[in-house]
């Protein structure tokens, strides 16, 4: 049967990837194309005067200039239902795609929301030329009051996510805890920054669309395309065969997607998008500031009486965006008494998305950061305090686990890590001029499951191919479905191919939420489960007795080409047990005693995430999560202009994420879980985990190696001066 | 990208004459004035390449040495005549940018290149003096933690970005620069102006003109010398603070001293008073702390940026403890 940790297998594309063979979205070129360059709007709120476009037309190679002032409407008014018969009329909400800005359908209207937004486009016959022509476009404005500030706006927050939750009465309880916590908490603007940047090539054959995209969901895609430009779903074709990191950033369809598809449409030529770096940073999502309050009341022997999370996030009046930051307050400790609510204050700032552990990652940096305060007030040790408030059910609805593993985790990472040799008091630990600091905090990311389909098809030479829509953003998806394939098929894993990255292939949900592997794997388990005891049916056999060769010999005995099932996998109506995988995070770090930049030395982080299909793409994984959350404690934040309303670090120069040399030694313990209520694969996904509880973990040892107590991210030198 | 006509040019009188057309600018790794192009900071006209132009010879010359404009970062910090005799310049360049960029990037490229002022660089509807002049400063009163303290004006704060730059304004170097009036020598501390009410005038090049040489003069301040960076990411990123320094010694007695700050100035700053604060005194960390304090007087701050003149002070003390090594 299927062991917990699947073996290490290369990647399946790993060679096309490093060799140049892997097509991205924007390397595709089709004949008579033309590029669309952006023109982003520079001021944070108001409406457009005037496009004076006459330079930029004249500009070599300028085909057109496209803006609200000769593009035709889309799809159903901003906010109205659309009337019967037209584009996007009574679609089921499942059906509405999954269009960023739902309030701000490109080229609607004359007016400006935020600095960054696409208020028109130049199409050319070259890159080079539209660029050109986009520089020379232009505009005038009249201002209007913009808000751009969330702390002035602070009383206006809106509980958009309907987050809202008790237990208890976590206020009475607080104030009668004889041990209390009570601090704010802040995390900047960051950006995803995936290394390629969003991009499409769009191709319109009458009303049929053909979209390369760079997309970690295509099949809302197409709902979205369909919807907007009033062609039946069918008309759409989405690929998006590979992807180069997305990190949440191309979950959603952005503002260029539908402009470039429009603008193809306009010229009646393929157009190719390519955003550039900057305009990365302006359309395209970002995870956004939260302040968060984190109260937490405890009896002397540490057990948590009352938890109080709240506080407010950034959001705007155009998307539905709301950082979920009490998520994980609900799933954590065990502790009657709890409040939590994440509302989100509007302001004309660009629209936020979720990025890698959305809510988790600044939740539970607060979170993770009081309780290393907690136990300094108790002066208890900091993973004996979490163990005191281990949740044995969860806390949220009383369910109980599908399997928690989380004190293995703590063991196991506190054994590598050497945890016990810990001197609790501050500034206690040194090595020359470094003050040296330990520090930990648990992880923990839900285990998401959405519908998904696949079909498997096997043919009489013994090789099967695997068809599924799904996304590869470098997570493995490809190598671990074709290794799950060929195990359930008792097949070695050179006879299957992966065929994904369609919308003509059986749909599958957004790659994202961690929840691809238990998805589409559940998938194509299911397909090839049905596949394996078809073939024994042609031939009357025992499903048990088929191995490698037997889909050769029944296939030729039976005179059959190919024999295919397909298999459509949902997550049962109701679900008796809570899914979440857990972990945790043993921290080094070394700060210069004069010079105090903070370098993390070492890290053990332990998971379990169910079942591991590769022992080797799920390592990369936690490492890739675990450097995010080393950039998020001390290098990554999105400076915002509060008087000029735009973000100013645009770059890969002043927005830092760490390099190599940042990253010294991590050490990564997969401790096995068998799950067998999860899913049928037993898979929790482990895209997300990682990240979360790295920030406060490093916060923590920084604490314990400065007595600096650092609640705002990024941890930069100057904090600790 | 405003569109540009492109030459190559194979000697410097040829590259100069093209050089001297309006709306001309020379190119050599290109790692600057391209990406300023992309940005629309900079609008060329006619593109001068000087990469054939044979400016790329290391010299031992009398009294020092010669350095092509041409030589690339990598192959000058690396080069044994400078490891050996001139460790504040190889230092310098290997804590600069990424090895991709030092492959490509000039030495005259290099002290030429503009700030990262992202007012000035990326944004470029906001007020700018030194892109725009006359429409003003968005950094001083905006984002600003990456700012000078030292050489601002009102109409400019944007800090000098180069390392080696700081490191060849502590060491004395000369430049050899040449245009249609013929050659010049000009001493680097001269070189870069401060931004005053023109901050849009950042050196001494008249149009035409091309840095073909950077003479580094020998002695015990170059032989003694380092260059300390410090921040935020162990790579790829511009100074936080930064310090050449060059001790000329007697046991523990520092006959004279040259300091040189990065990072903190709207040009290198060659730090004058640290040094007049260290020649003829003892080694030692008091002295050090005292001449980082005479240096920093006249700093001034912005919102973001008050951390940079406590941390300047401790990157000169480490930069001149560990120099000392021993002695101190």
């Amino acid at each position: 049967m299927m062991p917990p940790l699947g073996p290490p297998l290369d990647r399946v594309d790993g060679r096309k990837k490093v060799t140049g063979g892997a097509k991205f979205a924007a390397e595709h070129n089709l004949e008579n194309m033309a590029y669309a360059a952006m023109v982003m709007s520079t001021i944070p709120s108001g409406t457009i005067r005037s496009i004076d476009t006459a330079a930029a037309k004249r500009s070599t190679g300028v085909i057109a200039v496209i803006s609200h002032l000769n593009a035709p409407r889309l799809g159903p008014a901003p906010g109205q239902p659309p009337a019967a018969g037209q584009p996007g009329a009574a679609a089921p909400p499942q059906q509405q795609g999954n269009f960023a800005e739902p309030q701000l359908i490109p080229f609607s209207d004359n007016k400006v929301h935020y600095v960054g937004q696409r208020i028109a486009v130049v199409v050319a016959d070259t890159i080079e030329h539209a660029a050109r022509g986009a520089e020379l476009v232009k505009v005038t404005y009249d201002e209007t009051p913009a808000r751009l500030d969330m702390q002035q706006f602070r009383e206006q927050g809106v509980d958009r996510a309907k987050s809202l939750f008790t237990k208890g009465d976590a206020d009475a309880a607080f104030a009668s805890a004889s041990v209390k916590i009570d601090q704010i908490y802040r995390t900047p603007h960051e950006h995803h920054n995936p290394m390629e940047a969003h991009s499409i090539v769009a191709a319109w054959d009458g009303d049929h669309l053909t979209l390369y995209d760079s997309s970690q969901n295509i099949f809302a895609v197409q709902q979205t395309m369909s919807r907007l430009f009033g062609i039946p779903k069918e008309n759409v074709h989405i690929l998006s065969q590979f992807v180069g990191g997305a990190f949440g950033s191309k979950g959603s369809t952005w503002p260029h997607v539908v402009i470039g598809v429009l603008a193809a449409r306009m010229v009646n030529r393929p157009v190719k998008v390519f955003l550039t770096r900057k305009q990365l940073f302006f359309g395209n999502g970002h995870r956004p500031e939260t302040q968060q309050r984190v109260a937490l009341g405890a009896n002397p022997e540490g057990k948590l009486l009352a938890m109080i999370h709240e506080g407010m996030s950034q959001s705007n009046d155009v998307c539905t965006y709301a950082e979920r930051f009490v998520r994980p307050t609900k799933a954590i400790y065990a502790v009657d008494n709890m409040r939590a609510i994440n509302p989100i204050v509007s302001l004309n700032l660009p629209s936020p998305t979720y990025m890698r552990a959305p809510g988790e990652s600044p939740g539970m940096f607060a979170i993770e950061s009081a309780m290393d305060e907690l136990a300094y007030a108790l002066k208890m040790d900091p993973l004996q305090l979490r163990l005191v408030n281990h949740a044995d059910v969860n806390p949220e609805d009383g369910k109980p686990w599908s399997s928690k593993s989380l004190k293995e985790c703590y063991a196991q990472g506190a054994d590598k890590f050497g945890w016990s040799k810990r001197n609790p008091e501050p500034r206690s630990m040194k090595s020359g001029r470094d003050l040296i600091g330990w520090g930990m905090a648990s992880a923990t990311y839900p285990a998401h499951r959405s519908p998904a389909s696949a079909r498997a098809v096997v043919k009489s030479d013994g090789t099967v191919t695997i068809y599924t829509g799904t996304h590869e953003m470098g997570m493995g998806t490809a190598t671990v479905m074709s290794q799950l394939a060929a195990e359930t098929l008792g097949i070695p894993v050179e006879r299957v191919r992966f065929e994904y990255g369609d919308t003509t292939l059986p749909p599958t949900p957004i790659s994202a939420g961690s929840m691809t592997a238990a998805s589409v794997g559940s998938a194509v388990f299911g397909a090839c489960d049905a596949l394996k005891k078809r073939v024994a049916e042609i031939d009357g056999v025992d499903p048990a007795t088929i191995n490698a060769e037997s889909y050769h010999t029944i296939l030729s005995k039976h005179y059959l080409d190919d024999v295919e099932a397909r298999f459509d996998a949902k997550p049962p109506q109701q679900e008796p047990h809570a899914t979440q995988a857990f972990g945790a995070h043993f921290v080094e770090v070394a700060i210069d005693q004069d010079i105090p930049v903070v370098r993390v030395q070492r890290m053990v982080s332990a998971f379990a995430g169910g079942r591991i299909l590769n022992a080797k793409t799920a390592r990369s994984q936690y490492f890739g999560g675990i450097i995010q959350g080393i950039g998020m404690a001390l290098l990554e934040e999105t400076h915002f202009d509060k008087r000029l309303g735009t973000f100013t670090n645009v770059n890969f120069a002043e927005y830092m994420v760490p390099t190599n040399a940042d990253v010294r030694s991590i050490d990564i313990i997969m401790v096995p879980e068998e799950d067998h209520d999860v899913n049928p694969i037993g898979v929790k996904g482990i895209g997300e985990i990682g990240i979360v509880g790295v920030a406060p973990a490093i916060a923590n040892a920084v604490f314990h190696a400065t007595g600096k107590r650092v609640r705002d991210l990024p941890i930069t030198i100057e904090k600790l001066m | 990208m405003q569109p540009f006509d492109f030459v190559r040019e194979h000697e410097v009188s040829t590259a100069v004459k093209a050089g001297s057309r309006d709306g001309a600018k020379f190119i050599a790794g290109g790692t600057n004035l391209v990406d300023l192009m992309k940005c629309d900071v900079e609008h060329p006209t006619h593109v001068v390449d000087i990469n054939a132009v044979p400016l790329s010879k290391v010299e031992q010359v009398p009294g020092g040495v010669r350095i092509g404009a041409l030589v690339r970062m990598s192959d000058l910090a690396v080069h044994p005549l400078i490891v050996k005799n001139f460790p504040a310049i190889s230092q310098s360049l290997l804590v600069s940018a990424s090895p991709q960029i030092r492959n490509m990037a000039s030495i005259g490229g290099n002290l030429m290149q503009r700030t990262r002022c992202p007012y000035f660089r990326e944004l470029t509807w906001t007020p700018c003096n030194k892109r725009n002049p006359g429409s003003g400063c968005s950094a001083i009163e905006g984002e600003n933690r990456l700012h000078a303290i030292l050489g601002t004006s009102d109409a400019c704060i944007a800090t000098h970005p180069s390392d080696l730059a700081v490191a060849v304004a502590a060491l004395d170097g000369v430049l050899t620069l040449r245009g249609p009036k013929g050659e010049r020598q000009v001493n680097a501390t001269d070189f870069h102006l401060l931004p005053g009410n023109t901050p849009h005038i950042e050196h001494d090049l008249k149009h035409g003109e091309m840095i073909t040489s950077l003479f580094i003069p020998d002695g015990p301040h170059a032989k003694r010398s380092s260059y300390l960076k410090i921040r935020d990411r162990a790579s790829f990123e511009f100074a936080l603070t930064a310090a050449a320094v060059g001790l000329d010694l007697d046991g523990s007695l520092i006959r004279s001293a040259r300091v040189a700050f990065g990072g903190v100035g709207t040009k290198p700053w060659r730090a004058k008073f640290a040094e007049a604060a260290l020649g003829g005194q003892r080694a030692t960390p008091d002295v050090f702390r005292a001449a980082a304090e005479a240096e920093m007087k006249s700093a001034v701050a912005h919102r973001q940026n008050a951390y940079k003149i406590e941390l300047m002070k401790r990157t000169l003390v480490r930069a001149l403890s560990d120099l000392a090594g021993g002695v101190a």
